[in-house]
């Protein structure tokens, strides 16, 4: 009870002070400079079009300007589900499942909503150089996917190796496209394709290319995240 | 469109400041949450409000009155984008913390499940190994 109250008073000492530091930053008003291209994200914005070939300024950002700290975000991403791996698998007691079926909704509207999620997830991550969207948000909407599939049905099993080959052959990928860049123009993950018309699908360069990869590696990815994650049937 | 979101926002109806103010109560939840509670899998799910908190906030910095997400069409193209459209580098800031918060997700709940099968509990005052 007296630590309740002290962390209270702590928040509420946090929560002033915070509050007074956002009050001072006004809403919605123009904080970077209005000038041309003093600041980086108006350079990004005036530009994304004749230097990448992409619309979505976002997603410029993130593959072609920012394209190492991408491949970073992709490597912690790795890191965390092998960590997660190697935890469970060291540690964790094979355990028998309780069984109590998934109810006949779960199982028929899985059968139809599987494949609208893995369509869904293809679309976002293929058009992620022309809409809101993009590999990570794709990947992850296929996951979901598997997620539904898992929850459906008890016995139902990834095969672990398939994904693991698909992950690593995606994160090759990735750093092969790099290599290219690097060969051909002088840096890492450099747009050694065409621009293409601003707005078609198949334009913006390596970005399309390195969507589709990042999202066929974070899918696999977070399904075999989520495998590990349940509980296990194989004692049984 | 955008003349219509700013007078539901405007500070007559709620007032900007519940960006700020929403994003300053999920960051205290939050906190609240992992000082406080003694389930396990709540602290994790605090560690995530903390996290959507902050990003939140920074979604909310990056906002301009009148301008629209930074994704070009036709007619933006042709004219100065940056005058219509907002600042792209917090959105791509912010995609990056979600998924590294992802990833943080996955290692504390991978770590509360072992310690719940070592010690078949998740209330953190009965792990006497643990207590404050």
């Amino acid at each position: 009870m007296i630590r309740r109250l002290f962390v209270l008073v702590l928040l509420i000492i946090i929560g002033y002070f915070l509050g007074t530091a956002m009050a001072s930053i006004p809403f919605g008003a123009e904080k970077v400079d209005v000038g041309p291209y003093r600041s980086v994200g108006n350079y990004y914005v005036d530009n994304t079009v004749q230097e990448t070939g992409g619309v979505n300024a976002v997603t410029s950002i993130v593959v072609l300007y920012r394209g190492f700290d991408t491949l970073g975000e992709v490597t912690v991403l790795f890191l965390a589900a092998t960590g997660l791996a190697a935890i469970l698998a060291l540690t964790r007691e094979r355990r028998k499942l309780k069984k109590e079926k998934p109810s006949l909704i779960m199982r028929v509207g899985t059968d139809y909503l599987f494949p609208a999620a893995i369509v869904l997830g293809s679309y976002v991550f293929l058009h992620g150089h022309l809409t809101p969207g993009g590999g990570f948000p794709g990947g992850v909407i296929i996951a979901s996917g598997f997620l539904m599939l898992f929850l459906a049905q008890w016995r139902y099993k990834v095969d672990e190796l398939g994904l693991k080959i698909i992950e690593s052959l995606a994160g090759m990928t990735y750093v092969t496209i790099g290599l290219i860049g690097l060969f051909k123009l002088g840096t890492f993950l450099g747009n050694f394709l065409g621009k293409g018309t601003p707005g078609a699908l198949l334009s913006a360069g390596i970005i399309p290319v390195i969507y589709i990869v990042i999202g066929i590696k974070v899918g696999s990815e977070m399904t075999g995240l989520l495998q590990n994650l349940r509980e296990t049937t194989e004692n049984e | 469109m955008s003349e219509a979101i700013k007078t539901f926002f405007s500070p007559s109806v709620l007032g900007p400041e519940i960006f700020y103010g929403s994003s300053v109560a999920l960051f205290l939840i939050g906190l609240y949450m992992v000082l406080v509670k003694k389930n396990l899998v709540k602290i994790a799910i605090g560690l995530t409000f903390i996290e959507s908190g902050v990003n939140l906030f920074l979604i909310s910095i990056g906002y301009v009155w009148g301008k629209t997400a930074p994704i070009l069409n036709k007619t933006l193209m042709m004219g100065t984008p940056s005058k219509e459209v907002v600042d792209p580098v917090p959105q791509a800031l912010v995609l990056t913390a979600i998924v590294i918060g992802v990833a943080v997700t996955a290692m504390a709940l991978s770590i509360v499940i072992v310690i719940h099968d070592k010690y078949g509990t998740l209330n953190i005052s009965k792990i006497k190994e643990l207590k404050w």
